[in-house]
């Protein structure tokens, strides 16, 4: 039986599809701030110490990094709507340095908020629907999801009510807010994988039956970080009415069984590794067969409910084709440019998918001013009903474009320095704060990042190379998720230096593979050499449209190592 | 009383901000340069209780000691990179954090 409204769906002038809280969600929400503000409160008159306090703060999505406190806000599924993007903005005018930073996980930072500062920051949050509520801690953290939710052409099944319906599940459940170590769940219902699905603890990629009802396929022990492991399928199909016992399950299998005596061996990856992943599900199933399946039973009525706020928007119905796109196109390159390379097909007539680069040559992934922000909301709201994503890759997505709308749209994003046409190209580099910001970073990922982007900035020179996944991570802990990069970068400590292991061959898709290290380390200025010889060698050896994934497959790695060795001999510093 | 390798410092973070802290003379100084240097075994283990009683009276959290030199006008230069970049601000952001407010105060970063 639902706490929530049953009558609520979408309301009717919300320009959204995204879940609005109802007056149970809004309660919830509140009650947690006004929690927090007498925690920070008690922090503050000395009535709790700081080991105390910590697990509080972090529940709430507050660290303590380098330089300031930097909190967590949780985007769920990354869906934002103009709304939530201004008081974002907002937050980050009036309380930390006029900008924000999206992340890996589809959430946004702020570095520098004062720790008195944080419980009104919440309560701002709390205005227009959104929290920091586990975006930390040892517990399930922000379900994400495919930011092509409910657009794109390969799509089966919009994955947002999945995660929706996971996250008011695994939101302050009592049992699993404090497991072993961190957990991640992520959900694509798509036939490419564009959420790293195999790379999380849990990946759930929905697909049908035979009688063509929705299922899941539930892949479990993924993970990057110290030890990196590619996700091993749990069950091929899992129906939609055991979802909710099933993974209550698998979390009460790893909450017994997952290691609490090595934090670096804790995750459920190293549990399905030593453990082994047919002896994990023979427990999985045990536990599913065995326990009180009547509270996780499947309340089709909420779940549906849930689904309603996703109803695609009021479309116009519209031809394929645009004449004054394809007209633009003609009469202006650099918007030719963007149109071929940041916007994708949709799944609705006459509209289109738009990525908004946070990569400008030279700059911060993923960072973006309060102005630009609120850029994006108004564009959100001119052109696409006032909805925007945040993908894992650290770009915004406008989801509804009208292909009519396109030159427009861009000519603004142009006036605001988001109009880089480099989506998917080797400039648009995922990379953690690294040691810029964090207090767990080992070196500098940021500059790194930018030294690349420069280095490659020509424009055709990066639509020769094509698609190439370039990630940095500034630790083990691999924010940057640098093993499941094409080039993967990891900065570390080498004799007291920054030092830059590079991999290759690493893939988040469900093709999904590990890189696998080039060889030793070598400095920062040096990285972009490196990158400039693996590209140039894979630019020669391709053979037609293969990807410098797939050259570095048919070749082998040690042919890409052998190139390094070679340019070393005659003479080039690497 | 055995003299260090090298002099030290005591960092910590400003409880109510998260801004990087130094213990000075006088109490917490913004200022690495204002810092009180140890340089032996005793200085150090004085800094140190020093922090640790300000952790209890709640001012500051995350307090430890961090290897310096001192330069030629007499203020203590951290050697390593990471505490380096704590004295500054982020490298990729020049205009923010305690480089940006030396600059504005005219002094180089």
């Amino acid at each position: 039986m639902t706490a929530h409204d049953p009558q609520q769906a979408a309301r009717s002038n919300a320009p959204t599809t995204t879940y609005l809280y109802d007056a149970y969600d809004t309660a919830f929400v509140r009650e947690r701030v006004a929690e927090f503000r007498a925690q920070v409160a008690r922090r503050l008159e000395g009535a709790m110490t700081e080991d105390e306090f910590r697990p509080f703060r972090l529940m709430n999505g507050l660290y303590l990094q380098l330089h300031a406190y930097m909190l967590r806000v949780a985007i769920p599924y990354g869906t934002l709507t103009a709304r939530q993007m201004r008081r974002l903005a907002d937050i980050a005018d009036k309380w930390d340095k006029g900008y924000g930073h999206f992340t890996t996980r589809q959430n946004l930072q702020y570095n520098w908020p004062r720790l008195v500062d944080v419980p009104d920051i919440l309560e701002a949050l709390a205005d227009v629907e959104m929290h920091a509520i586990q975006t930390s801690g040892n517990c399930i953290r922000n379900v994400t999801a495919d930011h092509f939710a409910g657009v794109a052409i390969d799509e089966l099944e919009d994955p947002r009510p999945t995660a929706e319906f996971l996250r008011q599940w695994s939101s302050l459940h009592a049992e699993f807010s404090f497991l072993p170590r961190k957990f991640k769940i992520a959900v694509t219902g798509a036939t490419h994988d564009r959420a790293a699905i195999k790379a999380h603890d849990i990946g759930l990629r929905i697909h049908r039956d035979d009688k063509g009802e929705p299922g899941y396929e539930v892949i479990v022990g993924g993970g990057l970080g110290r030890s990196p492991f590619i996700g091993k399928t749990l069950r091929e199909f899992l129906p939609r009415e055991d979802l909710l016992a099933y993974l209550e399950a698998i979390l009460r299998v790893y909450n017994r069984f997952g290691r609490r005596d090595n934090k670096y061996k804790a995750r459920i990856k190293i549990l399905v590794h030593e453990t082994g992943i047919e002896a994990i599900r023979a427990q999985v199933e045990a536990e599913f067969g065995a326990m009180d399946r009547a509270p996780f039973k499947h309340d089709g009525v909420e779940f549906a409910r849930i689904a309603g706020f996703f109803a695609p928007p009021p479309y116009e119905s519209l031809p394929e084709e645009s004449p004054a796109l394809e007209e633009a196109k003609r009469a202006n390159a650099a918007f030719n440019a963007f149109a071929e390379v940041n916007v994708l097909a949709h799944k609705t007539p006459g509209y289109a998918i738009v990525t908004v680069s946070l990569k400008p040559i030279g700059g911060v992934p993923g960072d973006a001013t309060s102005a630009q922000m609120r850029v994006l909301a108004d564009l959100s709201e001119k052109f696409g009903f006032g909805e925007l994503r945040v993908s894992h890759e650290q770009n915004i997505i406008l989801p509804h474009v009208k292909k009519d709308d396109l030159f427009a749209l861009w000519r603004a994003l142009d006036a605001a320095g988001l109009a880089t046409a480099n989506a998917g190209l080797l400039t648009d580099i995922i990379s953690c704060p690294g040691l810029d910001y964090c207090a767990l970073a080992t070196a500098r990922s940021i500059p790194i990042a930018q030294a690349i982007s420069r280095r490659f900035a020509d424009f055709e020179r990066q639509r020769l190379i094509g698609k190439l996944g370039i990630k940095i991570s500034g630790c083990i802990n691999a924010c940057g998720h640098h093993h499941i990069g094409a080039i993967g970068i990891l900065g570390l400590e080498k004799k007291g230096q920054e030092s830059y292991q590079i991999t290759l061959g690493g893939d988040p898709s469900l093709a999904a593979s590990i890189g696998e290290l080039l060889g030793p380390g070598v400095s920062a200025d040096q990285v972009p050499d490196v990158i400039e010889h693996l590209v140039d060698f894979y630019l020669a050896e391709r053979r037609g449209e293969e990807r410098f994934i797939d050259t570095w497959r048919r070749l082998g790695h040690a042919r890409f190592k052998d190139v390094l060795r070679r340019e070393g001999e005659d003479g080039a510093d690497i | 009383m055995t003299q260090l390798k090298n002099p030290q410092i005591l960092f910590a973070s400003d409880l109510r901000d998260g801004e990087v802290l130094f213990l000075g003379p006088s109490g917490w100084a913004r200022d690495h340069r204002q810092a009180s240097v140890a340089r032996d075994s005793d200085e150090a283990l004085a800094l140190e209780a020093r922090g640790k009683a300000e952790i209890a009276a709640n001012r500051v959290v995350d307090v430890y000691l961090a290897d310096v030199a001192i330069g030629a006008g007499g203020a203590p230069e951290p050697l390593h990179y990471r505490e380096k970049m704590r004295i500054k601000g982020p490298s990729v952001r020049r205009d923010l954090g305690k480089q940006a407010r030396l600059a504005q105060a005219g002094e180089p970063r």
